[in-house]
Order: structure tokens, then C-alpha cells, then sequence
């Protein structure tokens, strides 16, 4: 059962040239960050979108949670068009964005907050995703106090209290040292299985994509389409198996992804790394843009 | 153990008062063997005795009371305009855009230059000196406002509209209390202001305060007393800022403390 559609998606950022560059003032051009991407997620599924830096992954997963709107074409959840966020779709950052001023705990009751549930109903829903992501006893703690691997475990506790079928997950883990990384991606398939939810991950790590996901997507350079979508043939159980990271399935996916990947990524350096910062950059003016309006 | 917490207490103190005390022993030790004129400066011994005197006699009372009658109306009322109205301007961006540059351009107005235009329009009376305190330290309330709102993290804004809450609860869970700090800075700020206004201005035009007092100890000649009272503003500078700090601290706990005393 399809979860989450996406239709022939096109977006557009207008990039502002500065005066010192050559083609002098204030000619604004346009710059297509994705191409047209058709997916299509079905219920209870983990799938993954890795492609280059500067492909449109993230932009991709702002458009899913209804955080900017497309140029072209529609998504779709549960057959019905995205216009605006929404208590359906949780999403995970990678720079946590955990409100400093509230503990903990407090994080996790904004999205509750919204919802409007009341007061003791709230602590009691918060102190158990809280528990769910292993920091029972730390609920009174600011952020500032928490180490960058036990704030995600928070941003995660956040995005799923609200009950929302969907989690979006951009880059969850790219900030965390590589053991706090596979603590947390294990637990995420805990979570998973506990919660039943559709995850859409986005990453630029093929070895993550594979340990997560039952599909992965792999996006093209700028402007980005999806170019392929593997099946990994790993069950559920045998992901917690310690060597399952060298089993001939494991190597194998990852093998099959990074040989798709490779074209994606010497394309993406051709195109420079002036455009890719310049993409970022207006990505962020879109979302901060729409934000005040 | 508690033997040792004393002991780092101390150390700790003595850190903290060993410049002031070298300070005042310079001012003690530089009149006194010549290197300057007692008559103008006095030792830091005779300033501290006449205030003293100037405490006892209650004269200093009288004329702090009124200060910080000038000084807190001036800083309150600047206060309670500038805050709603930063919050306006840094909320509303396009007002901002029309806004800057004259705001720009007024922060720049000395604003003690004004002051005889106040006199011209509100008198030589209490009010002319709390107008002149208010508007100088609207700026720096104002400013500093402004920038906070402006300069809240576009991701928190991105988190809080996915987890759909409403325009009035984005102003009252995300914008209010991450521009918090930056508020509060220009609150401490303009207390520093609004004492040196208020000592200008009670120069300029007032029969009492401790400006004034200052004023009068110099050409009364009273030496000590001026010095007395010199010493008077910066003890109590040194107390608001104090209040204002322990405010400040109070609203930001959440903040990672930088320094750990």
C-alpha cells in the first residue's frame, strides 16, 4: 500500500548573483535543484535516498514535509495532496534543533503541545518515548548538557511522541562519531520495529542506506531525478547480527549502490562546488523565507 | 574538606579584590608622596571619609534616591517601548527593511545633544532628564531586540512549523525565548547608559541628584566630597549591573555557562 507518492516534482531556487560576480548585478537566475522525481513509499516501509551533496535529497524531504512547495507536480500521502506541514509527517534533522530553553522533556511535549493534550497526559507520553530512545533520568536536562549522539536521541523521541505515521529523517546521524552512529542506527531499526512508522531517510552513507533500508533510492546529480531504486535482500532479523556488515548480501548492495553512485558523484564535482554552495545556501534562505511569512 | 572549600573561597576572593585593592593603594600612595597635588586629588583614604560624612549626614541619600528615581522611570519607560516594538520591527521584515536606515542613522545622534532641545520643550524639570535617559537607552534595548528576533536560528523556525504550531505559538515558543538573551544584553546594557545620561543630564540641568552633587562639590571646592561622590555612581553602576546580571542569568539558565565560577 502506497504511504507516500511523489509525482514528477520540480524545484526551482532563485540564486541572487552577487556584484562581484562577473556577470556584473543583479541578474537573478534560476537554478533547478530537482528534475522531476517520481517515488512512490509504501506503508511500514524504510527506504533511503543517497546521492551526491548538493543532489536535492534534503530539498526533497523539505517538499515531503510540506516545508516549501513544489514548482512542478504533487505529493501525495495517503492519496491526498501535501499543502503544508503537518502532525502526519515527524521529521528528524541533523543538526538536532532541539530549543535550548526546554529540557529534555520539554522537547519532546512541543509537537504535544500542538496537539493540544493536556498537561499530565503530555509528561506521561513524553517520558515514554523518552524511555524509548534510552534516556529515562535525563529529562531535566538542557540540551547544552547532552552529548550530540543522546540531542538526536531526544530530536527522534520528539519527532515520534505526536504519533505522526512518517518520519523524516535528514542526515540523522552525519554529525555523530562513527560508534555513537551505529549505536544509534540499530536503535532506529528498534525503533522501527516497535513503532511501525515509514521512514524516510536521507543520506549521503551507502553503508547506512544499506543497513537500514528495505529500498534504496539513489539520486542524480543536480537537477536531481531518481535514477534507481535497489531492494536490500537482508531480513530484519539478520541486521542485528554483529557480521552482518560483512555478509555477502551487505557487500553485495553496497557494491550495486556505489557502482550507481560513482557516475552520480564525479558528475556532481564537475559541476562544481561553487554551484553546491551557492544551492545550500539559498536552501536555507527558502526555508527561513517562508518561515516569516 | 569543608577546610579546603574555605580555603579556595578565599583564594577565589582574593583574586577577584587584588586589583581593586592595588588600585586604591596607588590613589592612596600617589598624593601622598607628591606625584600629584592633594588639593585636587585627594588620597583614596579622605574620599572614602567624606563618604562617610556624606552618608551620616543623609545627604547622599537624598540626592541617590532622586537619581535613581530619573534613572530607573527613564530606564523603565524605555523598556516597555523598545522591547514590543524590537519585537515588531525584527518580526515583520519588510517594516524592518523601510525601518533601518533611519534607525541607522538616529543610533548615531549624540544623544546628549538633545538635551537642550528637551529642556526647550519639556522644561528644566524631572521630565526632560527621565526623556533623555528613556530615549538613551531605547537604542541599545531596541537594537539588540531587533537583532535577536532577526537572528533566530532558521533551523528551530524549520523544526517548529513541522511540527505544525501556529503563528502566535511561533512568537511565544520560538521567537520570544530565543531572542531572549540577546534582550537581555541591551537591558544591561542601557543600565550602564541611563547612569551615564543621568549624570550628564544632572549636570547640565538640575538642582539635585548626584550629578548635580559632583557638579556642586567642584565648584564649592569640596574636593573629597566630589571624589566621595564619584565613588558613590560607580558603587552603585556596580550594583546594576549586579541586579541586572543575576536577571539575566535567572532567564537564561539554559544557556551553557562559558565561565564556571
Amino acid at each position: 500500500m502506497t504511504k507516500i507518492k511523489a509525482e514528477n516534482i520540480k524545484k526551482m531556487f532563485k540564486i541572487r548573483s552577487n556584484g562581484n560576480s562577473k556577470n556584473n548585478g543583479n541578474t537573478s537566475k534560476e537554478l533547478l535543484a530537482l528534475g522531476g522525481v517520481n517515488l512512490s513509499i509504501n506503508k511500514g516501509e524504510f527506504l533511503s535516498i543517497v546521492g551526491p551533496s548538493g543532489c536535492g535529497k534534503s530539498t526533497f524531504l523539505d517538499l515531503v514535509g510540506g516545508l516549501t512547495k513544489p514548482n512542478e507536480g504533487n505529493i501525495y500521502i495517503d492519496g491526498k495532496p501535501v499543502n503544508g506541514p503537518g502532525l502526519d509527517r515527524g521529521i528528524v534533522f541533523q543538526q538536532y534543533a532541539l530549543f535550548p530553553w526546554r529540557t529534555a522533556i520539554g522537547n519532546v511535549e512541543f509537537g504535544l503541545e500542538s496537539k493540544k493534550i493536556a498537561k499530565n497526559e503530555r509528561i506521561e507520553i513524553a517520558q515514554k518515548y523518552l524511555s524509548l530512545v534510552g534516556l529515562s533520568g535525563f529529562e531535566e536536562r538542557y540540551p547544552y548538557e547532552l552529548s550530540g549522539g543522546m540531542k538526536q536521541r531526544v530530536a527522534i523521541a520528539r519527532a515520534l511522541a505526536f504519533d505522526p505515521d512518517i518520519l523524516l529523517m535528514d542526515e540523522p546521524f552525519g554529525a555523530l562519531d562513527s560508534q555513537t552512529r551505529e549505536i544509534l542506527q540499530r536503535e532506529l531499526l528498534r525503533i522501527w520495529e516497535e513503532t511501525q512508522k515509514t521512514i524516510l531517510f536521507i543520506t549521503h552513507s551507502i553503508d547506512e542506506a544499506v543497513f537500514l533500508s528495505d529500498r534504496v533510492a539513489i539520486m542524480t546529480a543536480r537537477p536531481g531525478v531518481i535514477k534507481n531504486i535497489v531492494d536490500i535482500p537482508l531480513s530484519r532479523a539478520v541486521r542485528f547480527e554483529d557480521d552482518v556488515r560483512t555478509s555477502n548480501e551487505f557487500v553485495r548492495s553496497r557494491h550495486e549502490l556505489w557502482g550507481l553512485l560513482k557516475e552520480e558523484v564525479v558528475k556532481a564535482q564537475q559541476i562544481g562546488v561553487k554551484t553546491t554552495l551557492k544551492i545550500s545556501s539559498s536552501e536555507k534562505a527558502v526555508a527561513q523565507g517562508e518561515a516569516w511569512t | 574538606m569543608d577546610l579546603n572549600n574555605i580555603a579556595s573561597q578565599l583564594r577565589l576572593l582574593t583574586q577577584k579584590l587584588l586589583a581593586i585593592v592595588v588600585f586604591l593603594l596607588i590613589w592612596e600612595i600617589v598624593p601622598r608622596v607628591g606625584l600629584a597635588d592633594p588639593v585636587f586629588l585627594p588620597p583614596a583614604s579622605s574620599a572614602f571619609t567624606s563618604l562617610g560624612h556624606l552618608i551620616l549626614s543623609g545627604e547622599l541619600v537624598k540626592h541617590t534616591s532622586i537619581s535613581l528615581q530619573r534613572a530607573f522611570a527613564g530606564f523603565a519607560i524605555a523598556a516597555v517601548t523598545a522591547i514590543p516594538l524590537g519585537f515588531a520591527v525584527g518580526w515583520f521584515k519588510t517594516f524592518e527593511k523601510y525601518m533601518d536606515p533611519l534607525l541607522q542613522t538616529m543610533r548615531q545622534l549624540p544623544i546628549l545633544a538633545l538635551f537642550p532641545v528637551f529642556i526647550l520643550l519639556f522644561g528644566i524639570g524631572e521630565l526632560s532628564k527621565i526623556v533623555i535617559i528613556a530615549i538613551a537607552c531605547f537604542w541599545s534595548i531596541f537594537m539588540n531586540t531587533v537583532s535577536g528576533v532577526m537572528h533566530v536560528d532558521a533551523l528551530l523556525i524549520k523544526s517548529a512549523r513541522s511540527m505544525g504550531v501556529s503563528h502566535s505559538d511561533m512568537f511565544k515558543k520560538v521567537v520570544l525565548p530565543a531572542a531572549a538573551p540577546s534582550v537581555f544584553t541591551g537591558l544591561r546594557y542601557a543600565g550602564t547608559v541611563a547612569l551615564m545620561v543621568l549624570v550628564a543630564a544632572e549636570m547640565i540641568g538640575a538642582n539635585s541628584g548626584l550629578g548635580f552633587f559632583v557638579f556642586m562639590s567642584e565648584t564649592r571646592f569640596a574636593i573629597s566630597e566630589m571624589y566621595a561622590t564619584i565613588v558613590a555612581l560607580t558603587i552603585l553602576g556596580v550594583i546594576v549591573n549586579y541586579i541586572l546580571v543575576v536577571l539575566e542569568k535567572r532567564a537564561t539558565r539554559w544557556k551553557e555557562e562559558i565561565v564556571h565560577s
